[in-house]
C-alpha cells in the first residue's frame, strides 16, 4: 500500500536505458512497474505525487563510503550515516572497511548487516578487507568474507601498498568474481604530505603529495589486471596523468572501472590557501590543470564513476592543526547538488552521464540492483529539484560529523524525495 | 631645525627618514671627514638633509655627541588611519606601502631604544602571550622583551610538540589563554596555518612568529629592515636566500619582502631543497653558488632545517659545506660591500665559517637588535590602533 505510486510530469531519466523524457513513472508494491502507463492500469491504491520541474532517476549508489562503525561512532553510525545517504538521494552504500576493527571477518560482515537493517534507511553493502587487520601485508579471508555478504574487497582509504599482496588479490578474487578496490597512491611518495605538491603547496609551506605518487599506482594496477586479468576499481583518480593512463588502458580494451570523488572534480588546491582542515582530503585537491583533465576524463567515460569519498570525522579530530589533522570530508548530502552545480550546469555531463556515474555505473559494477528504473527491479528512486539553490549548513545536515569545506556554499540542486523499494525514505 | 653644532663631522649613510620633521633619525658614521673608514657606529642624530638622501655629510666633532640627551625624546610616529591591520599572519598578503610603514616604525622605535628609551608605554596595560609549541629561545625573547618594551604584560606559554600529544586540542589551549584576557597571541607552530587557525577561533590579534615552513614575517621584515639600514632602499638589490628553501619559512617571507620592495631575489641551494617551481614565484633559482655570487649584494645564509627533513636531501654536511658554506674563499670573490645575513640559530661551520659569521660583512647581530624593533613595531600597530575603540568586546 504505502510502496506503490503514481510519479507524474516528471522528467524520468533512466541511464540503464537510456530514456531521458517527460512521463510519468508507476511503482506497485516496491517494484517499478511501468511508465505512462494508461489511467485505466493505475490501481485506485496508488499514491500519486506531482513532480512538475522535477527530475526522477534511479537512486543513487555510492562505493566505498565511510561510516566508521564499529569503533568509530563519535564520526558517524550505520544509523546516522545511512539518514545522510537518503537526504543525499543515496538508495545504496557500500560500506569501506575502515573501521575498528576492520571488516576483515565475516563476523564483521554479518555485524554490517544487523545494523544496517536495525536502521532500516538505505540499503547497506558491506566491503571486505583485502588485507587481515586491513594491514596491507597478507590475504584476509577473502573467500568467507563473500561468503557472509561482502560485495568487493578494499582496504579503504589505504593504498595497496604491497605490489605483491595486490597481485595475489587479483588473482584470488578471480575465483569469487569480486572487485578488488585500490586508492592508487604511492605511499612512500606521498607519506607526511598534506595537500598536492606545486605552486600554492609551495607558498603554503606545507608538505608535499605528488601527482605522480598517484600515476605510478594508477600505472602498476592497471599493468597488473592486464597481467592477472582480474577484476579492479580505482576509487579515487585525481591526476591528469591518471586520466590519461586509464584512458590508454581502456582504449587497449583492458577491463577495469575508474571512481573519482565528487570533490575532486571541482575543488583546486587554492582552497587550501585557508588552511580550513576541512580541506585535507586524499585524493588532495589537486591544480586546476589535473581537475580539468579529470572532467575531460568524465565526459570521455574515462571516469566510470563518481563516488561521494564520504569520510566523517568527528569535530575534536578536524580542530586541530592542519598538519595532525585526518584526511577526509563528509559528501553525502552534498555530492548531487555539487555535480548539478560543478558538472551538470556548466555542460561537463548531462543528467543521463550524470546518473549513469552515480548509480547504473556502480551498481553494475558490484552486481547490486539499482542504477535503473527498468519494470520488476525494487524501486529505488529519486526525485530531484534540479534548478532550486540551497545553502550548505553543515550543522544541520544528517550526518554525525561537520567536516565539509563547503558549508555556507550555494549549491544547486536539492533532493526532495528518496524511495527506497517503493517506500518513501526521505522527504525534504 | 637646524643640526645640532656638537655633532661630529663625518660622511654618514642614513638609515631612516625623518619623522614628524623632526629630521631626527639613526645614522651610521662610514666615514671621517678625511676619507678614513670609520668602525661601525651607530646613534641618534639629526638628519640635515631630505629622506631621500642616502649619502650627506655631518657637521659632527665627536661621536659622543651623536647620542642625544633623553630629555629631548624623538617624536614617535603616529598610526596612520588607513592601517586597519589585527593580524599578522605573513608578508605575502601586505602591500610594499604597508611593509614599508612597519618598517619605518620599527626604525623610530630603535633610534626611541637607542636613545635609552627603553621603557615607552605605548602599551601599558596590554597583556601579549606568547603561544611557542616548536622550541625557541631568540624569538619568544624578543617578542617578550618587544612587548616589555612597549609597556606591555607578557604571558609566557611554551610546549614542544602537538597537542595531540597531550590531549587537549591547540585550539584550547590558545582559548584558555585568550580567557586571560589577553590583547594579542604571538604563535609559534611547526604545523602552517596554525596562526590562521586562531585568528579563526579568537577574538584577540594573532602574531605568526612562524607556523612551519610557511611564513615568519616579523623575520622577514628585520631583514629587510637590516637591508635598508645599510643600503638605504631594497629596490635594485639582489638578494640571495642560500640553503634550505624547502623547509625555510624565513625563505618565503623574505620573498615576498624583497619583491614587493623591488629587490631581484634568488635562491640557491641543493637542488633536492630549491624546486624549480619557485621560479614561478618571480625569482630566480640558482643551485651553484659561486656563480651568482659576484652579482649579490646581500647574502642571507638559511640555516639547514635538520628537524624537518623526513630524509637528509643531501649526501653529508661535509658536501653541503664544500658546495654552499661561507668562507672567507667566498667572501673574497664577493662584492666588497656585501652584507652577510643569517636568521639563526647558525650551524657555525655549516652554512657560514665562523670567520664570516664574526667578519665585517656579518651583520647578523644587528638582525637580533633589529628584530626587537621589528617586533616592537608589529605589535604597536596591531594594538595600537585598536586603543581606540571603545571596548575590548569591539576587537
Amino acid at each position: 500500500m504505502d510502496s506503490s505510486w503514481l510519479i507524474e510530469n516528471a522528467r524520468l531519466i533512466d541511464p540503464s536505458s537510456g530514456m531521458d523524457r517527460v512521463g510519468r513513472l508507476l511503482i506497485l508494491d516496491g517494484r517499478f512497474a511501468g511508465v505512462d502507463v494508461l489511467d485505466g492500469d493505475v490501481p485506485a491504491h496508488v499514491q500519486r505525487l506531482d513532480a512538475r520541474d522535477c527530475i526522477v532517476g534511479p537512486g543513487l549508489v555510492d562505493l566505498g563510503t565511510e561510516f566508521g562503525e564499529p569503533g568509530r561512532e563519535e564520526d558517524e553510525t550505520i544509523q546516522s550515516g545511512t539518514l545522510a545517504a537518503l537526504a543525499g538521494g543515496y538508495t545504496a552504500v557500500a560500506l569501506s572497511t575502515n573501521t575498528l576493527p576492520p571488516i576483515d571477518t565475516a563476523a564483521s560482515v554479518e555485524f554490517i548487516h544487523q545494523k544496517a537493517s536495525r536502521a532500516d534507511n538505505c540499503r547497506v553493502y558491506a566491503l571486505g578487507c583485502v588485507s587481515k587487520e586491513r594491514k596491507g601485508e597478507s590475504l584476509a579471508e577473502i573467500g568467507s568474507l563473500v561468503d557472509a555478504g561482502a560485495v568487493g574487497l578494499y582496504d579503504g582509504p589505504n593504498p595497496i601498498e604491497n605490489t605483491g599482496l595486490l597481485r595475489r588479490a587479483l588473482e584470488y578474487c578471480l575465483m569469487f568474481d569480486r572487485v578488488v578496490f585500490d586508492h592508487p597512491e604511492i605511499a612512500s611518495i606521498s607519506r607526511g604530505g598534506v595537500m598536492h605538491e606545486g605552486l600554492e603547496q609551495l607558498k603554503l609551506g606545507l608538505a608535499p603529495m605528488p601527482a605522480e605518487a598517484e600515476d605510478l599506482a594508477t600505472s602498476r594496477d592497471l599493468r597488473l589486471i592486464e597481467a592477472t586479468g582480474g577484476r579492479l576499481h580505482l576509487t579515487s583518480i585525481s591526476t591528469s596523468g591518471s586520466v590519461e593512463l586509464c584512458r590508454r588502458a581502456k582504449s587497449r580494451g583492458i577491463q577495469f572501472t575508474a571512481g573519482s570523488f565528487v570533490a575532486n572534480l571541482h575543488f583546486s588546491d587554492e582552497a587550501l590557501r585557508a588552511f580550513d582542515s576541512n580541506c585535507k582530503v586524499n585524493p588532495p585537491f589537486r591544480s586546476r590543470d589535473h581537475v580539468d583533465a579529470c572532467l575531460e576524463g568524465l565526459s570521455d567515460g574515462t571516469i566510470d564513476i563518481i563516488s561521494s569519498g564520504h569520510k566523517p570525522c568527528s569535530l575534536e579530530k578536524k580542530m586541530l592543526e592542519i598538519n595532525d589533522a585526518p584526511f577526509g570530508m563528509i559528501a553525502l548530502e552534498t555530492a548531487l547538488a555539487e555535480v548539478v552545480t560543478f558538472l551538470i550546469r556548466p555542460g561537463v555531463l548531462s543528467w543521463p552521464q550524470a546518473f549513469a556515474k552515480m548509480s547504473w555505473n556502480p551498481a553494475k559494477l558490484l552486481g547490486l540492483s539499482g542504477g535503473t528504473l527498468e519494470i520488476g527491479k525494487p524501486a529505488d528512486a529519486v526525485i530531484i529539484q534540479p534548478d532550486r539553490l540551497w545553502r550548505v549548513n553543515a550543522s544541520n545536515l544528517k550526518s554525525r560529523s561537520y567536516n565539509t569545506p563547503l558549508d555556507g556554499a550555494d549549491l544547486y540542486g536539492v533532493v526532495t524525495h528518496t524511495f527506497v523499494g517503493g517506500r518513501l525514505r526521505y522527504q525534504a | 631645525m637646524q643640526p645640532a653644532a656638537h655633532l661630529p663631522k663625518g660622511v654618514f649613510k642614513r638609515s631612516i627618514s625623518a619623522y614628524n620633521q623632526s629630521r631626527i633619525g639613526q645614522i651610521k658614521v662610514v666615514q671621517d671627514r678625511v676619507g678614513k673608514p670609520s668602525q661601525s657606529w651607530w646613534g641618534i642624530g639629526y638628519l640635515p638633509l631630505g629622506p631621500s638622501v642616502t649619502y650627506g655629510t655631518l657637521s659632527m666633532t665627536s661621536e659622543s655627541a651623536l647620542t642625544l640627551p633623553p630629555s629631548r625624546s624623538i617624536a614617535l610616529p603616529k598610526i596612520p588611519p588607513h592601517w586597519s591591520h589585527k593580524h599578522l599572519l605573513g608578508l605575502e598578503h601586505l602591500t610594499a606601502d604597508e611593509i614599508t610603514l612597519i618598517l619605518d616604525f620599527a626604525e623610530a622605535l630603535h633610534a626611541a631604544t637607542n636613545e635609552g628609551r627603553t621603557k615607552l608605554d605605548l602599551l601599558k596595560g596590554r597583556t601579549i602571550a606568547n603561544l611557542f609549541f616548536e622550541n625557541s629561545t631568540r624569538t619568544r625573547n624578543s617578542f617578550s622583551l618587544a612587548a616589555k618594551r612597549l609597556g606591555a604584560d607578557t604571558v609566557e606559554f611554551s610546549s614542544s610538540g602537538s597537542s595531540v600529544a597531550k590531549g587537549e586540542t591547540f585550539i584550547d589551549t590558545a582559548k584558555t589563554i585568550e580567557a586571560m584576557l589577553v590583547d594579542a597571541v604571538v604563535v609559534r607552530h611547526s604545523s602552517p596555518g596554525t596562526p590562521h587557525m586562531l585568528a579563526n577561533h579568537l577574538k584577540c590579534s594573532i602574531v605568526n612568529a612562524g607556523d612551519g615552513p610557511h611564513e615568519h614575517p616579523t623575520q622577514g621584515l628585520l631583514d629587510l629592515l637590516t637591508i635598508r639600514q645599510h643600503r638605504g632602499s631594497l629596490a635594485g638589490l639582489t638578494v640571495a636566500l642560500v640553503g634550505d628553501i624547502a623547509h625555510s619559512r624565513t625563505a618565503r617571507s623574505n620573498i615576498w619582502g624583497l619583491l614587493k620592495l623591488g629587490a631581484k631575489v634568488i635562491v640557491c641551494g641543493p637542488a633536492t631543497l630549491v624546486s624549480k617551481n619557485w621560479e614561478k614565484l618571480g625569482v630566480e633559482v640558482a643551485y651553484d653558488l659561486d656563480k651568482i655570487l659576484p652579482r649579490c649584494d646581500v647574502l642571507n645564509l638559511l640555516r639547514i632545517q635538520f628537524e624537518r627533513q623526513a630524509i637528509r636531501p643531501f649526501p653529508s654536511v661535509h658536501e653541503y659545506m664544500l658546495l654552499y658554506a661561507m668562507n672567507k674563499e667566498r667572501i673574497e670573490r664577493s662584492k666588497d660591500d656585501i652584507l652577510i645575513m643569517a636568521p639563526g640559530p647558525i650551524n657555525r661551520g655549516v652554512e657560514l665559517t665562523p670567520e664570516v659569521a664574526d667578519g665585517p660583512h656579518s651583520v647578523i647581530l644587528e638582525q637580533v637588535t633589529n628584530g626587537i624593533a621589528v617586533r616592537m613595531a608589529t605589535l604597536w600597530l596591531l594594538l595600537g590602533g585598536l586603543q581606540s575603540t571603545p571596548s575590548r568586546g569591539a576587537m
